[in-house]
């Protein structure tokens, strides 16, 4: 009897434990087991800033929650694809969401994030840098508290580049790298580190894709940034394989001395003496983001991660107080230490923590506050996709064909047409 | 193909119309075992295409739920009007076509091999089959970095210059893409082959040699003929595999410099613009593409078996 219900009897038991497992998979990992439990989906800080953040928290909130670190991958598509399938079926289990800046209009239009109302709206903004302030406003409402920054600096190698360059703009970069026979390092592979370029060459043109109103809108500044990416992918700048790097191999190609110039994020400086050495390290200039037009300051890119409270939450109350704690300026100080992240909050700039991780400190700062966001937009996906496949690959783009074309795949983007 | 089957069975043949009762309860059995398989196909393949055609039919983007309405065949003559869907088939069918066809030469010379290799059979085998027992995202991610102009092992070699960087142009991408599928699934195509081959009996090779056939003719008039519906079979997944393919693009280029499937153009607009109405209907169109395909090989197959019989 015993012998022939084992079989089924197995094949039940494993069912019922496999529902256990699957059922329970988030309470038996989260952390210290008192309080209440509140995810926080966010990509994975290799320097270990949210473990950190995670734990001051968690310290401070007096049992009362307990946040669960839900890793996402570095990649901003992957991230989005993951938490934008949680959200869109109405997890409850989302929180806390670390959202890039460009998520805002998207996940607040589409109801999947709860606004910051009232008192609420003051702590999330108080004391924060205008341009992240900006990255989390949308129809005149606050949507997340900004947590950490970040801008692109021109980077250069003091060995190769003797006259340190001072508001350069891209062509006089471009021909100063091709007359030494040394290349200018951008993101210039399909994906959305290319639209991050080729926003700030419009945005530093004076121009835009998109206006105050989100209707579409490509101005004459669509050619001039056509103009700079053809220049840079067919003259001899032009990087090996440049319609393929992205952050990572724009590092490598100037720390291998192919390049004399870099535009990138800050985390290239940490990495370069962990990667080459101090020495090299020491070889590092920086100037601010190159100017598309000689007459007009350069708008630098906007990156960053804002933190946002999913609108399915059970613990709304909490999750917020816990935005708060997250985002605090102590933390802030921590992710430029240990991730090379810029803080938001203008104060959090005297922590002698991050002038001793980022000595351009103050011009990252004026970069930021100055820089240019990327369209604010719900159909921020599809109009990211319209730029990149209009400028790419880079060494066939046609200056005088780029505004009609990216006009074009921008309508048929907005009215969710395929392109 | 189920017509086929039944008209080709004996035992049947002389009883049509009346089972015994024997019959009927051996067939009322094999229903029943049936039934659970054909149960749990319905529900993990019957269900979502049905709900993927249903919601090809709708204005449906996630992020704009309440925009959602019925919106008829409109997606669809959306899709099939727009120069990026057809550049795209166009592309796909590049693909296919050039690496089905490398395959089955290659696949056919290796099933050769395998078939009079004398001695070291099985690591013979095991050798040939082992790109097939690797993961496809894996094995693009080494050809990625094989041709990577900054870190890639084939800088320098005799196959690219210095700083050359195939996969950032269309001709290049696309034959790193052909290739990473070639070596992948050769050896696929070969074990179907393999099988094909050990079915032509060697008393004809003997006969026809005889008669003084060459090598070369029996391979072209006894081999081949024979191996004909192995050859559609193999064909016939390749085929259907090739036109699906996403992993080894998507990794390799992304769907950049030209080199975009539709299976790439699909997840475009599911997975990144989460549109699901209208990628729902390039999901339906491929799906469509490939029941065609399918259609045009199991037909080919039945004439060819039909013909083998004598029946045609």
């Amino acid at each position: 009897m015993g012998r022939k219900l084992s079989k089924p009897l197995l094949a039940a038991g494993l069912t019922v434990a496999l529902a256990v497992m699957v059922g329970c998979g988030f309470s038996d990992t989260a952390g210290g087991g008192k309080g209440q439990t509140l995810n926080w989906y966010v990509f994975n800080e290799p320097g270990g800033a949210n473990e950190q953040a995670i734990e001051v928290c968690n310290e401070q909130s007096d049992g009362r929650y307990n946040i669960a670190y839900r890793r996402l991958p570095t990649d901003a598509n992957q991230q989005r694809e993951l938490i934008v399938r949680r959200l869109a079926a109405e997890d409850s289990t989302v929180d806390l969401v670390g959202m890039d800046v460009i998520w805002t209009a998207e996940f607040a239009e589409a109801g999947w994030i709860l606004p910051w109302e009232g008192d609420l709206e003051k702590q999330a903004t108080d004391g924060k840098l205008e341009g992240p302030r900006k990255t989390v406003e949308y129809q005149d409402k606050v949507w997340g508290i900004p947590f950490t920054t970040n801008s692109q600096l021109l980077f250069y190698r003091k060995d190769q580049v003797d006259k340190p360059p001072k508001d350069f703009t891209w062509d006089e970069m471009i021909d100063d790298a091709a007359s030494k026979g040394k290349g200018v390092e951008v993101q210039a592979a399909q994906y959305e580190g290319f639209t991050v370029w080729i926003n700030a060459l419009i945005a530093g043109a004076g121009g835009q894709v998109v206006d105050e109103d989100g209707n579409v809108k490509v101005d004459e500044t669509a050619a001039r940034a056509g103009e700079i990416v053809a220049k840079l992918a067919t003259g001899k700048a032009a990087p090996a394989g440049m319609a393929n790097n992205k952050e990572d191999q724009a590092r490598i190609g100037f720390e291998s001395g192919r390049s004399a110039y870099q535009v990138n994020y800050s985390f290239i400086y940490p990495s370069a003496a962990e990667n080459v050495g101090k020495d090299f390290q020491r070889k590092i200039g920086w100037a601010r983001y190159p100017r598309t037009d000689p007459d007009k300051p350069s708008r630098p890119p906007l990156g960053g991660i804002n933190i946002g409270v999913g609108a399915y939450t059970q613990h709304k109350d909490l999750a917020f107080e816990a935005a708060q704690c997250l985002a605090q300026p102590k933390n802030q100080a921590v992710a430029s230490e240990l991730g090379g992240l810029p803080p938001t909050t203008e104060s959090a700039y005297d922590s002698p923590k991050v002038g001793k991780a980022l000595p351009f400190a103050d011009l990252l700062r004026v970069s930021i506050e100055e820089g240019a966001p990327r369209p604010v937009n719900p159909a921020y996906s599809d109009i990211s996709l319209a730029i990149q496949k209009t400028f790419h690959p880079p060494d066939s783009v046609k200056p005088d064909e780029v505004r009609s074309k990216l006009e074009d795949r921008m309508e048929k983007a907005a009215e969710g047409k395929i392109f | 193909m189920e017509a086929a089957a039944g008209k080709a069975s004996p035992a049947e043949a002389p009883k049509k119309g009346r089972l015994s009762e024997r019959a009927q309860a051996e067939r009322k059995l094999a229903y029943m075992l049936c039934a659970p398989a054909i149960l749990a196909m319905l529900v993990v393949t019957g269900y979502p295409i049905g709900y993927a055609v249903y919601l090809s039919l709708q204005k449906f983007d996630l992020r704009f739920p309440d925009d959602k309405e019925f919106v008829g065949l409109s997606n669809y003559t959306d899709v099939l009007t727009s120069s990026t869907w057809w550049s795209d088939v166009g592309t796909t069918a590049l693909i296919t076509v050039a690496s089905v066809s490398i395959e089955l030469v290659l696949g056919m010379a290796i099933a050769l091999v395998m078939h009079r290799a004398i001695f070291g059979r099985g690591p013979v085998r095991a050798a040939i089959l082992i790109p097939y027992g690797i993961v496809t995202v894996v094995a693009a991610f080494a050809w990625r970095y094989a041709f990577d102009p900054t870190s890639g092992f084939l800088q320098g070699t005799f196959l690219l210059g210095d700083d050359a960087a195939p996969l950032t142009e269309r001709g290049g991408s696309l034959v790193v893409i052909v290739l990473t599928e070639v070596w992948k699934t050769t050896p696929f195509m070969a074990l179907l082959l393999l099988a094909g081959l050990s079915l032509v009996p060697d008393e004809l090779h003997e006969a026809a040699k005889v008669d003084g056939a060459s090598t070369v003719q029996r391979f072209l008039k006894i081999t081949l003929p024979l191996m004909k519906p192995a050859i559609l079979v193999a064909l016939l997944f390749r085929t259907l595999d090739a036109f699906r393919v996403f992993d080894s693009a998507f990794i390799l280029t992304g769907g950049a410099n030209g080199s975009e499937t539709v299976s790439i153009l699909g997840y475009n607009i599911l997975i990144n613009r989460v549109n699901l109405g209208l990628g729902s209907a390039v999901s339906v169109l491929i799906f469509i593409a490939v029941i065609l395909i399918a259609t045009f090989f199991v037909k080919a197959l039945g004439t060819s078996t039909a013909q083998q019989r004598g029946e045609v």
